[in-house]
């Protein structure tokens, strides 16, 4: 990350905020890394030759006389097999006390696929959950959330979905991770013996919020490299998005920007689906499958981020702790995979739809007073018994 | 002399622009970055600055890039082979793109000029003729396509020669015009215009006058949209907005469907690349595709050339309705659209109105929902274009500047609820708040009366006030309890539920069920009223319920049987034994 030499130093901040900084420069490119006093920072605004930098790892200690230089390239991210088992911070640099990796240097945040060059998913991704292969199937290029509250163990079944999953490659990108979630991820990897496999981005609590910005791009260019270049089956676990959606809304303030929904940048649903879009099944069979994580409070699903998310998103898995079971659960009623009729059938049983439907008839018998005692009635085999007790049905109120 | 300018300011894909001289509004402009131009659109102008929205990624781009204004506003290119073409939000062909990955400044030609097409001339030497009148006439497939006078030509031109039969490319001469000067100008196959310009050149636009048939009874029989109508469908995510949508782009009784996937998800587009091929227009028994022009900008495609995508398909229908075709325009979603806009305001740092929306938001929405409706020609012949949007509210809540904005606009509203589809009710759309404003048109009216029969509309409104009547039922049943209400009340409720699981609800996924034709509802919806307008005397409600029961089901096998059939008859007869 050292400047290069030609490139000018400027000395003469004008203006600093918790997470930006600006200055008179010339000659700079919009997206254009630089560091500031030693830190990373990126353009995200010209004015003239007024520059502002948001500074990834926050703007503690800078002084006005602060030496800035800019690197003239956008972030990139050295690509090549050498990724894989290797752990890595929002900047791409090794924090696993091995070697840099050596590799062709690419931008990340790169173009989208042209939908026209999309194929549609068509694969299974077996995950041996039955909440998720039954009910709510994954497809290979899907892009999926999980929806918990914050007390649910979401990456403990995000760390087994993945080490389950029939992936070539697994990238992880953890954002605003606890150090022991972080801990757990990379013994969960280890003990599974399936480092190779894997590549890991990790953003910790302990490490600046805005650095998270970087996770999901970072995490994506790998992703793109295996599934592009190597026709790879890439699997790209993103926890949590909801972390990284307050990142952008902190930038988004510091820059005066007027906040929309939940104090949420009126950009959040682009900003969102630019990372979600990037899951793809490619015409030459590699593919980027996306499972993510977006707590909720309590889980309030009306809230900006997990409804933007709805709306970019195929669908979401719920997890709730389950009363009857006593366990964590992927919500049969709540959760939906928007592609499972691609493979169910198809790729799997061919009666699994019927085997699906009924599972969840069955299981919403005994407790009838949960959300909905509808079964999905998707063909003619449909029968009086169940399907005729309407939630608002009278026989449910009060008198006894 | 075109104007020039050079780049002071960038924030994200907004970027201020120094000019040296006049520019518009509107007006577009090529930005220099390295080897590519960049296309950008004037927005807002204060002085000798232009602020600009960029259509695509502004990463890389310098202050003092030297930029280019084009002197003309973003246009759409029309003529023959427009049909089964997927374009993006500019009207890129996106399947003539290279590579996987779309390429900033990779600009492709939207029709194809070497493609010959079969002309028939239709004016001839002497006529006069203006703006949008038709000079001859090329098979796109299965269509009549028009050429016509260009819709830019003003005044009256008088023909001088027309191309005789043959095949020519869309850039051959095919008639030289003589202005009132008597200049000679010469007119193709093709023609260029401003997609945020509605297109006129039309003798009147009258109010509808007839229904938009699609096969969906929640619509057709209790809501129908007119030809030449405009509606919405809002809803949170998971109630089936996408689903309703295809279904009427699938089963709409028109000649030419434009998809516009307004910031949408890419799979659900490769969905449509994937099966449209396949499926059969119920109507014409051609393949689906034959008729349909996708417009595609998802999600994460340039966020300014969002808007530019509904503009863009817009302008593909009212082409095609100069032509004296029904166009169907189904845009999802407009919320999109309308952040879009609101990213933009945000931006250029505009006082904002409710929710950080531009405060023009709900003119803008009532402009462009203005451009639908049927039109009669200069030649007399009607054309038509139906628009129908969605709308993603935020949180669900109907109460947000899209929806009110497009509430005033639309003239049906389709209110998908959370609520039915947890419950499984599909079509998840709400009978009592959605409406349909063309049921008290008196023409609609009559145009009913005479389609399905005499006393159709009283017929629907009863059903839909019986659907009122047995939702109050239900909330006095659910305070009181069961044993607290009479009789009455359990019926009027279960005859709603009636109306709601025999007709309204539909299996937009069962073959048969999918689509029901006009004759089809009619007959149901009087055999589902004849059973409401009956009363019964029951011992107890559940008897009440378990009878209903068994009445719904044998309704909702005979939906699911074809129409006539041998089974569709026995549960008639079923029916019939219940009933004795």
């Amino acid at each position: 990350m050292a400047a290069k030499a030609y490139q000018r130093t400027y000395t003469q901040l004008q203006a600093i905020t918790k997470a930006t900084v600006s200055l008179k420069a010339t000659g700079v490119a919009n997206d254009e890394l630089a560091t500031v006093n030693g830190k990373l920072a990126q353009i995200v605004k010209t004015k003239g030759d007024l520059v502002t930098l948001q500074v990834f790892a926050g703007t503690e200690g800078i002084p006005t006389d602060a030496e800035v230089s800019f690197h003239g390239a956008p972030p990139t991210l050295k690509v090549s097999d050498q990724l894989a088992g290797r752990f890595f911070n929002a900047y791409g640099t090794p924090i696993d006390g091995g070697p840099e990796v050596e590799g062709e240097e690419r931008e990340v945040g790169g173009p989208s696929v042209n939908p026209y060059k999309r194929r549609q998913p068509s694969e299974l991704i077996p995950t041996g959950i039955a909440g998720i292969d039954l009910n709510n199937t994954l497809v290979s290029g899907q892009k999926i959330p999980f929806f918990a509250d914050p007390d649910q163990p979401y990456n403990q079944v995000m760390a087994d979905v993945a080490l389950r999953a029939d992936v070539d490659k697994i990238i992880l990108g953890g954002m605003g991770l606890s150090n022991d979630d972080y801990l757990f991820f990379r013994q969960a990897f280890e003990g599974a013996g399936a480092l190779d496999r894997i590549v890991s981005f990790v953003n910790t609590t302990e490490e600046p919020p805005v650095e998270r910005l970087l996770i999901p791009d970072m995490a994506l260019a790998a992703a793109e490299y295996f599934a592009v270049d190597k026709n790879e089956k890439v699997l790209v676990l993103l926890t949590d998005m909801t972390l990284y959606a307050d990142a952008l809304s902190i930038v988004s303030n510091r820059m005066d920007q007027i906040p929309s929904k939940d104090s949420m940048p009126g950009s959040l649903y682009s900003d969102l689906a630019k990372i979600y879009e990037k899951a793809v099944q490619l015409p030459d069979g590699g593919s980027i499958t996306i499972i993510a994580v977006t707590t909720l409070n309590d889980g309030d699903i009306t809230h900006a981020i997990p409804d933007n998310t709805g709306y970019i998103t195929e669908g979401q898995l719920f997890l709730r702790a389950d009363s009857d079971s006593g366990k964590v659960i992927v919500d049969p009623f709540r959760s939906l995979s928007r592609l499972k009729q691609l493979v169910q059938g198809k790729k799997t049983r061919e009666d699994h739809s019927q085997v699906m439907n009924a599972g969840v008839r069955l299981y919403a018998r005994p407790s009838s007073r949960t959300v909905s005692t509808f079964p999905t009635t998707t063909s003619a085999a449909w029968t009086t018994q169940r399907t005729m007790q309407p939630a608002c049905s009278p026989s449910t109120s009060t008198s006894r | 002399m075109k104007s020039t300018g050079k780049v002071i300011g960038i924030v994200s894909n907004l970027v201020t622009v120094e000019t040296t001289g006049p520019v518009a509004e509107n007006e577009l402009c090529h930005i220099r970055l390295g080897g590519t131009d960049l296309l950008a659109e004037v927005i807002k102008v204060t002085g000798n600055r232009a602020s600009v929205q960029v259509f695509e990624s502004t990463r890389g781009l310098r202050n003092g890039d030297s930029v280019e204004f084009l002197g003309k506003m973003l246009e759409a290119t029309l003529g023959p082979g427009l049909l089964e073409s997927s374009y993006d939000g500019l009207q890129n062909d996106l399947t003539t793109m290279e590579g996987v990955f779309l390429k900033r400044g990779e600009y492709t030609d939207p029709l194809d000029h070497k493609k010959i097409w079969d002309f028939t001339p239709l004016a001839k030497p002497g006529d006069t003729v203006c703006a949008a009148d038709w000079l001859g006439s090329v098979k796109e497939g299965w269509l009549d396509h028009k050429i016509m006078v260009p819709f830019s030509f003003k005044g009256t031109y008088t023909v001088k020669e027309v191309a005789p039969a043959g095949q020519y490319n869309i850039d051959h001469v095919i008639a030289v015009l003589k202005d009132e000067e008597g200049a000679d100008v010469n007119v193709t196959m093709v023609q260029k215009w401003p997609v945020k310009v509605a297109i006129k050149g039309y003798k009147e636009k009258p109010r509808p006058q007839k229904i938009m048939e699609t096969g969906v009874r929640v619509i057709d029989s209790f809501n129908p949209i007119a030809e030449g109508g405009t509606g919405f469908i809002p809803g949170p995510f998971g109630c089936g907005k996408t689903v309703l949508q295809h279904a009427i782009a699938k089963q709409g009784e028109c000649d030419i469907v434009v998809m516009a996937a307004c910031g949408e998800r890419a799979n659900e587009v490769v969905e449509i690349f994937t099966e449209y091929p396949e499926l059969i227009d119920p109507h014409t028994g051609r393949k689906l595709i034959e008729r349909t022009v996708i417009i595609c900008n998802t999600s994460n495609m340039p966020v300014a050339a969002r808007e530019a995508s509904v503009y863009t398909a817009m302008t593909i229908c009212e082409y095609y309705r100069a032509m004296g075709h029904r166009c169907l325009l189904l845009a999802d979603s407009t919320s999109r659209w309308a952040q879009a806009l609101r990213e933009m305001s945000n931006r250029m740092e505009e006082l904002p109105g409710a929710d950080a929306f531009p405060v023009d938001l709900s003119a803008i929405i009532s402009n462009f929902y203005a451009r639908a409706g049927m039109v009669v020609l200069n030649n007399g012949q009607t054309g038509s274009v139906t628009f129908i949007g969605t709308v993603s509210p935020a949180g669900g809540n109907l109460k947000e500047p899209v929806t009110e904005g497009t509430k005033k606009a639309a003239r049906c509203f389709y209110a998908l609820e959370q609520n039915r589809a947890d419950q499984k009710r599909y079509p998840a759309v709400n009978p009592i708040d959605s409406y349909s404003k063309y049921l008290e048109y008196p023409e609609i009216q009559a145009f009913l009366e005479q389609k399905f029969e005499r006393g159709w509309v009283e017929k629907v409104l009863k059903a839909k006030n019986l659907v009122r009547r047995g939702k109050e039922m239900a909330d006095q049943i659910n305070i009181l309890g069961d044993d607290g209400v009479p009789m009455s009340y359990h019926e009027t409720f279960w005859k709603s539920e009636l109306i709601d699981f025999a007709f309204l609800q539909q299996d937009a996924f069962d073959a048969i069920d999918a689509v029901c034709p006009l004759e089809r509802q009619k007959f149901m919806l009087n055999l589902i009223l004849g059973i409401c307008d009956r009363s019964f005397e029951f011992e107890d409600y559940e008897k009440c319920r378990e009878y209903f029961k068994k009445v719904i089901n044998c309704l909702r096998q005979m939906n699911y049987s074809e129409w006539q059939s041998e089974s569709f008859n026995s549960y008639r007869e079923q029916l019939n034994q219940l009933l004795s």
